[in-house]
């Protein structure tokens, strides 16, 4: 499913704008010394302004073409992509120089050259940098993965709900089948690999069985409302990003609460994206624990690992309510894959 | 002999349910009663009496180390054994201060050991539980052996008085035996200091006014009085806490 990934996806804004953001850079330095005395700060932004101006056509047609090419040279080997993604931007900037100095400003070959020399030193530096950021992300991967398995289901629920089962098992011993199947079930999606996208269908499951124990413990004191409008069939979401959060909303919106309370999951297109919004009462104390913030960072980590910046997460209070919203893109699963 | 009487706490049904049927396995004690959390169980314990209080550590209204904290003002406090699913700093503290604890889920002979041995909570280990408290929603105050709860909501001003603290609420006041100085740590979200022996609920305060003082040190000066909702009585703002009129 991840084949050839190493090649940095150009259909992520987060590629393009750290792209941008890198030539600027480039640019800058490059501009810093211009040889003359007399420098000043006016004269190296109007030299800065002047070459971006030359700079960021080319770059454009560059980026606008590696994010229509993507989808095909995603699914060529990794060297060959490499060559194709150099080729293309030097044939780019090639023509643009070409277009420059035959309907602009006439170049001298030196120039031609000058020009020729630093656009490929700039593709490699690129291309070097997407390749170490993609480096950076993967151990990141495992580690994200190892901490989602440590910190995702509390101890404090695993065995409050086998003391439930335990419970059951005298006078209700169906009712005692039934929990710990769910609890098998739980689990068993919890110790799998958990790195790639699986069905919306199949968190809101795994989701419905966890809140199944948590009503045998809980009682009438857990009340859910699901709603569920019109959600595109086969949507993708990474695994267990809803089930923490109903977790959270449970341990810190309804426990602390003799009367209970209701959770609230809503689930709706947006635009071209996902919204997931799950709310619950706010506890009558503010909770000192840390736990929260834990489920919270592992799972805005794990949304940037899949996502980058093109998903997002929020948390408010309202209404004497807290509320977290995640939006996620729905496309299809090969264009959202990074790293 | 009569069988010792227990007391279970928990605010899950089902837990209740597991300790009954283990307490009956064990044999030899008697379940007089079940309450879903800290001010059931101590309305329970006025009226009933109770040998063995088996409590849940997690529990919404007041959780079970406050419970443990407001019995030892009962005048013959009962044993103690707490339960818990998982909590980490819970069994540490109670490790290190020999105070009885289950794990959830409990065994049979685990209960048995643990009831044979059963021990009302030292004074030393109340304070060792006390980092552990979640809630601290009420106040007791301990009058003949017997234990009243004041819900902090309702409390409008903590006076320092000699030995003891005056609680006022709208219909009475009560004393409390504690230091001005734990409260305000405590309470610290809910009250504020405005005056060397006061502090007054942020939520009852409905403003300030100028006036000349009557009595004290600082007769027939000016100063400021915080005025307070529901009761006619006025309290000193001293000149050091006089920062607080700004705030509030």
């Amino acid at each position: 499913m991840r084949k050839s990934s190493r090649i940095p996806n150009f259909r992520n804004l987060g590629i393009h704008l750290r792209v941008l953001l890198l030539h600027l850079c480039l640019l800058a330095l490059l501009t810093v010394y211009d040889g003359q005395s007399g420098w000043s700060v006016s004269s190296w932004l109007n030299d800065l302004a002047q070459i971006g101006s030359q700079w960021l056509p080319p770059l454009l047609l560059v980026m606008g073409a590696l994010t229509l090419a993507y989808p095909v040279i995603n699914r060529w080997p990794y060297r060959l992509a490499l060559m194709v993604i150099f080729l293309l931007a030097i044939g780019i900037t090639a023509l643009s120089a070409y277009g420059y100095q035959r309907w602009i400003l006439p170049f001298t070959s030196a120039q031609y050259w000058q020009v020729m020399l630093l656009c490929v030193a700039d593709v490699l530096v690129c291309l070097y940098y997407l390749d170490l950021l993609q480096r950076a992300y993967s151990p990141a991967i495992a580690e994200a993965r190892l901490q989602a398995l440590q910190a995702r289901i509390r101890p404090h629920f695993l065995f409050n709900s086998l003391n439930a089962a335990l419970s059951l098992i005298r006078s209700q011993p169906q009712r005692a089948e039934t929990a710990l199947e769910d609890m098998a079930e739980l689990f068993r999606v919890l110790m799998a690999d958990n790195r790639d996208l699986v069905p919306l269908s199949q968190e809101i499951t795994l989701c419905q069985q966890y809140l199944n124990i948590e009503k045998l413990r809980l009682d009438e004191r857990l009340q859910c409302d699901w709603q569920l409008e019109d959600i595109p069939p086969e949507v993708m979401i990474p695994p267990l990003i809803l089930q923490p959060l109903l977790e959270n909303a449970v341990y810190h919106g309804i426990e602390p609460q003799s009367q209970g309370g209701v959770v609230h999951i809503e689930i709706k297109p947006s635009g071209k994206s996902l919204l997931l919004r799950i709310s619950n009462p706010l506890p009558p104390r503010s909770d000192k624990s840390g736990g929260n913030k834990m489920a919270l960072k592992n799972i805005r980590e794990r949304l940037r690992l899949h996502y980058d910046l093109e998903a997002q997460l929020r948390q408010y209070e309202a209404d004497q309510r807290y509320i977290v919203e995640i939006v996620i893109p729905t496309r299809p699963l090969s264009e959202v894959m990074h790293g | 002999m009569a069988s010792p009487r227990l007391l279970i706490v928990d605010d899950e049904p089902l837990a209740r349910q597991r300790l009954r049927d283990l307490v009956g396995d064990v044999g030899g004690y008697e379940v007089a009663g079940e309450a879903a959390n800290g001010v059931e169980a101590i309305s329970i314990l006025q009226e009933a009496s109770v040998d063995i209080v088996l409590v849940d550590i997690r529990m919404p209204m007041m959780d079970g180390i406050e419970l443990a904290q407001h019995l030892r003002g009962l005048s013959q406090p009962p044993k103690l054994i707490f339960t818990t699913a998982y909590d980490h700093y819970a069994v540490q503290a109670f490790e290190l201060n020999a105070i009885d604890y289950l794990l959830k889920p409990i065994r049979s002979e685990r209960l048995a050991a643990a009831l044979a041995k059963a021990q009302p909570l030292q004074a030393a280990q109340s304070q060792a539980l006390w980092p552990l408290q979640e809630t601290h929603d009420h106040l007791s105050i301990h009058e003949r052996g017997k234990v009243l709860l004041v819900p902090i909501a309702d409390v409008l001003y903590l006076r320092a008085e000699l030995k003891y603290v005056t609680v006022r609420t709208r219909d009475k006041s009560y004393l409390l035996e504690t230091s001005l100085n734990q409260l305000e740590q405590i309470y610290a979200a809910q009250f504020v200091r405005i005056h060397r022996n006061a502090l007054v609920a942020r939520a009852a305060i409905s403003g300030f006014e100028k006036q000349r003082i009557s009595e004290g040190e600082e007769a027939g000066e000016t100063a400021w009085v915080v005025l307070i909702k529901g009761i006619p009585e006025t309290l000193l703002v001293s000149r050091r806490h006089q920062h607080v009129i700004k705030a509030t």
